[in-house]
């Protein structure tokens, strides 16, 4: 990557502290020469450290893996960490994800939403057996283990709700990562759920059938998660679903 | 006030796992997390995790023995014996356990596979009986390929396994909730007084079990480190404050080899397993010569100082940032890298716009792993203060030594989290003193004390960040994959006065609520503390071992230090107390590991000696009594037969 001369980037950065009643919602700008590969982690740390110690917002692994950095970044969702200065115009605005509860700044409780959602969708495996500590591991094909672990690749970081305008206007959604989450279990061999019992999660127009098809969470989606294939599939399960259960009426 | 049987601090794997145990058991957990639980640093794990399972073509005929084999000699007869033990035998139970909950483990795909080995593509025969078992990858320092792996994507495969059981089980988890005091009265553990990372406020939790779980300590190296930003130390600093509890191995600071140039983001050990090599300036394999045997997959500190010293020799490739090596992973072609090691592919093409199938990838060595930290028996229970526990890379359970091996952590995470979660569950069902609430009150009042003086302080000098920057390049620079003694004192004296910097900087925010900067002042001192600890047992240690290399001490010296080094820290101290006790009952004799140097200084005593006064020489030194007697676990010789014993 090449660095032409070194620019004075503009942060316009959203602030509000809930904990301070004196606090209301606005925009404050910033000013930072930029350097060579500079993320908008490391831009945000030295703001932090060198010009206001009270700006808040979320990194831990710094890698684009953990999930925690998910801003609007000029108006787009994106991971924070893996956003480099140099894609971006000299001036860089910087909103909290919408769809989430404000913490404060561009901090919000994305760890919350994501374990109502697990409880909801009940994201777990649900074994056919208990555990034996004796036995071999059950066997799979690697292409199905490989398949799995392509929906499992999910990181959580809320980009995809935060650009969902169901999710946004409709609270019950089960929104992008809900979907994908219950995808994954379900083509889990593993576990012993029958299409049938995730209907109502998944079927109606909190799930699936609610999707407006916009795709705006695949074009964000910072681990390039094949939602519309998700999408398709759990469309195509709700179908046969119904099918067989005309077929067989219990 | 909140109040629990077992109150785990930290929602790692370890955490969690040792939570789900202790819920497993009918007792009410709590959780407690700086972050969501699945952003813990656990998830940024790539590589693999081990365990004798022997599926494929080249793990044929590994067993607990040979891994417990691997594990003594990569930690230079550091470790614990009777733990490697315990830890070889269960780790192919939990990562099957793991398999149950859900993880997508890699496969062995049946026939003929192709693999990078020592620079050849080989062609591998897998065999179809063991189709669609769990398939292994090779790392360093091991006999047999024995990682287990999800794709580059292991950590966060399993901690989203072990998490949704968490779930699952309805245990409660209070995230960004940060531990900032343990409670106890100089015998006993009651819980601890916690800071809400959202409001700000105080609050304590008893409980009648408490287990620190918070990780490594990385970012006492600044930025030189592959850790998280939150691995900041604050379990062990909890321990240390009790001024009881010593922290056990803390010069023994792992540096991983390849650390991606300049960003310091990890590249998993697996490239190199799957055939990755380094290459200098010159574009030569450097390591072929110098580790015949193994080359690239010698254990992580002898990779890391032949790299030190190809680059002290002029041989690195310079760059604005200062001299490098690269990794040359372009043979393993676009399939294998976009799949089995999609991870790494996507850190070198964001993070510096790199597409490892054409390029070569800049590395250099980097701070990766905490082998010290709050010194804890068999059962996990900590030396000096019952009811108290720690697991997971904030413990040292000492099955490490004074080196990890790759994939040796994520097991140690759940394999620990199984053996003391059941300790737990036991030590809380055997009862005890309940909770004090008078305690937890004078607690409270302490820290309510501790943040009013912080805030009262008059700002201005330097920052706090400027503080953690110096901090970090002492460490690197005086305490990094080189030492010397002269290095050290001058690194002694430094970060003494650091800490006496930081007692008297005052806050430039008082903005209420979480307040960053307040969260980070309450932080700094303990990290300068675990500093400190790691710079005067390095300075004390006059050998070098495992990842411990003393360029004034460059053998290891069995006769003199095969003993672990305790740091206490007095309320008040300007330096923590030293002391020692061995290593643990030794089994496999001290000897050479099979790569990296072989001279060593021998063990004056015969075993039978050495290992008289283990049991007696620990309880001194506060370890308490385990549920069965020491060495119960330890199968005596059962390694002879094994793949690779030495003769
Ligand atoms: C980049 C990278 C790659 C790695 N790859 C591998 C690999 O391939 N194989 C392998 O075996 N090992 C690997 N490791 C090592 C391994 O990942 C870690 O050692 C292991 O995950 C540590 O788990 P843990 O549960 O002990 O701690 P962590 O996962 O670090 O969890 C610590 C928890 O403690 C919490 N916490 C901390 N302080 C407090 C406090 N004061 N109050 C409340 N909560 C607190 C945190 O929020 C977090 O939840 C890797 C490490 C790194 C850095
Ligand atoms: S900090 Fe982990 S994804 Fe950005």
């Amino acid at each position: 990557m090449t660095m032409s001369k070194a620019r004075k980037l503009k942060f316009e950065i959203f602030r509000y502290n809930p904990e301070d009643p004196a606090s209301k919602p606005r925009m404050e700008t910033f000013e930072l020469q930029e350097t060579p590969f500079m993320s908008l982690f490391i831009a945000l740390n030295k703001l932090r450290e060198e010009q206001d110690p009270s700006l808040q917002f979320d990194f831990v692994c710094r890698s684009a893996v953990c999930g925690s950095c998910g801003m609007m970044v000029n108006g787009r969702p994106a991971l924070a960490c893996k956003t480099l200065t140099a894609q971006l115009e000299s001036t860089i605005r910087l909103h909290p994800l919408p769809a989430f509860r404000l913490v404060g700044d561009l901090s919000v409780d994305t760890g919350s939403w994501f374990r109502g959602m697990t409880e909801r969708v009940q994201g777990w495996i649900d074994e056919k057996a208990p555990f034996d500590p004796n036995a071999q591991e059950e066997r799979m094909d690697d292409e199905l283990a490989q398949a799995i672990y392509e929906r499992e690749r999910c990181i959580e970081c809320g980009c995809c709700v935060a650009s969902c305008a169901v999710a946004n206007t409709r609270p019950a959604f089960v929104a992008p990562a809900g979907l994908n989450r219950v995808a994954r279990f379900m083509m889990d061999p593993r576990d012993r759920r029958k299409t049938g019992d995730w209907f109502e999660v998944f079927a109606s127009d909190e799930g699936v059938f609610g999707c407006l098809g916009l795709m705006a969470c695949q074009d964000v989606c910072p681990k390039e998660l094949p939602l519309r294939e998700v999408y398709a599939y759990l469309r195509r399960k709700a179908l046969t679903g119904v099918l067989s259960r005309k077929a067989k009426p219990v | 006030m909140k109040i629990t049987d077992v109150l785990v601090i930290g929602a790692g794997l370890a955490g969690e796992r040792c939570a789900i145990e202790a819920a497993a058991a009918g007792h009410s957990v709590l959780i407690l997390s700086l972050v969501p639980p699945r952003r813990s640093h656990s998830c940024a794990a790539q590589g693999g995790m081990q365990a004798a399972l022997g599926n494929c073509a080249k793990a044929e005929g590994d067993n607990p023995d040979v891994h417990f084999l691997d594990t003594v000699r990569g930690s230079d007869w550091g470790a614990d014996q009777e733990v490697a033990r315990i830890f070889a035998d269960n780790a192919p139970i939990a990562v099957r356990e793991l398999a149950h909950f859900g993880v997508p483990w890699t496969r062995v795909r049946p026939g003929k596979n192709r693999y990078h080995i020592k620079g050849e593509q080989v062609e591998i025969d897998e065999p179809a009986d063991k189709a669609g078992l769990i398939m292994h990858r090779d790392f360093g320092g091991t006999a047999k390929w024995r990682a287990c792996y999800a794709a580059a994507g292991t950590g966060h495969a399993t901690l989203y396994a072990v998490d949704s059981q968490v779930v699952r089980l309805g245990i409660d988890v209070l995230d960004r909730m940060e531990a900032i005091a343990l409670i106890h009265d100089g015998e006993r553990c009651h819980g601890a007084v916690v800071r809400c990372l959202r409001t700000g406020r105080l609050d304590t939790v008893l409980a009648r079990a408490t287990v620190i779980a918070t990780g490594g300590y990385g970012r006492i190296y600044g930025g030189y480190t592959s850790n998280a930003v939150i691995n900041e130390g604050t379990g062990a600093a909890l321990a240390l404050d009790t001024g009881i509890v010593p922290l056990g191995n803390m010069e023994a600071v792992q540096f991983h080899p390849t650390g991606l140039w300049p960003a310091g983001i990890l590249v998993t050990e697996g490239c190199r397993g799957d055939g990755g090599y380094l290459l200098n300036a010159a574009g030569d394999r450097f390591l072929v010569e110098l580790e015949p045997e193994k080359q690239e997959l010698a254990s992580r500190d002898v990779v890391s100082r032949h790299m030190m010293n190809e680059i002290l020799a002029g041989r690195g490739v310079d760059s604005a940032n200062g001299p490098h090596l690269w990794l040359d992973l372009r043979h393993l072609g676009e399939e294998h890298l976009t799949t089995r090691l999609r991870e790494i592919y996507e850190i070198c093409r964001d993070f510096l716009g790199i597409t490892p199938w054409q390029e070569l990838v800049p590395v250099r060595p980097t701070q990766h792993y905490s082998m010290g930290g709050v010194r804890v028996n068999k059962d996990g229970q900590a030396y000096g203060l019952s009811g108290l526990f720690a697991v997971g890379e904030a413990a040292c359970w000492d099955m490490h030594g004074f080196n990890r091996l790759g994939g040796n952590s994520l097991a140690e995470t759940i394999v620990a989290g199984r053996v003391v979660g059941m300790s737990i569950a036991d030590f809380v069902a055997r009862g005890g003193p309940g909770p004090e609430a008078a305690l937890a009150a004078s607690a409270l009042a302490a820290q309510q004390a501790r943040i009013t003086a912080l805030a009262a302080r008059p700002a201005g000098g330097r920052t706090l960040y400027q503080v953690r920057d110096e901090m970090g390049e002492i460490m690197m620079n005086r305490l990094g994959v080189f030492r010397t003694g002269d290095e050290i004192e001058t690194a002694v004296a430094d970060l003494q006065h650091l800490l006496r910097e930081v007692s008297t900087m005052g806050l430039r925010s008082s903005s209420p609520g979480l307040n960053p900067e307040l969260t980070y002042a309450l932080r700094l001192p303990g990290m300068l503390k675990l500093a400190l600890a790691t710079a005067l047992g390095a300075l004390a240690r006059k050998e070098s071992r495992g990842a411990h290399y003393r360029t004034d001490y460059p053998q290891r010296d069995d006769a003199e230090w095969l003993k672990r080094t305790l740091a206490r820290w007095q309320p008040g101290a300007e330096a923590p107390d030293l002391s020692y006790e061995p290593v643990g009952l030794l089994d496999l004799p001290p000897g050479h590991r099979g790569y990296g140097a072989s001279g060593h200084v021998d063990l004056p005593v015969t075993l039978e000696e050495y290992n008289q006064g283990v049991a007696s020489a620990q309880a001194a030194q506060g370890c308490l009594e385990t549920k069965e007697p020491i060495g119960a676990r330890l199968r005596p010789g059962a390694w002879r037969g094994a793949f690779s014993a030495p003769s």
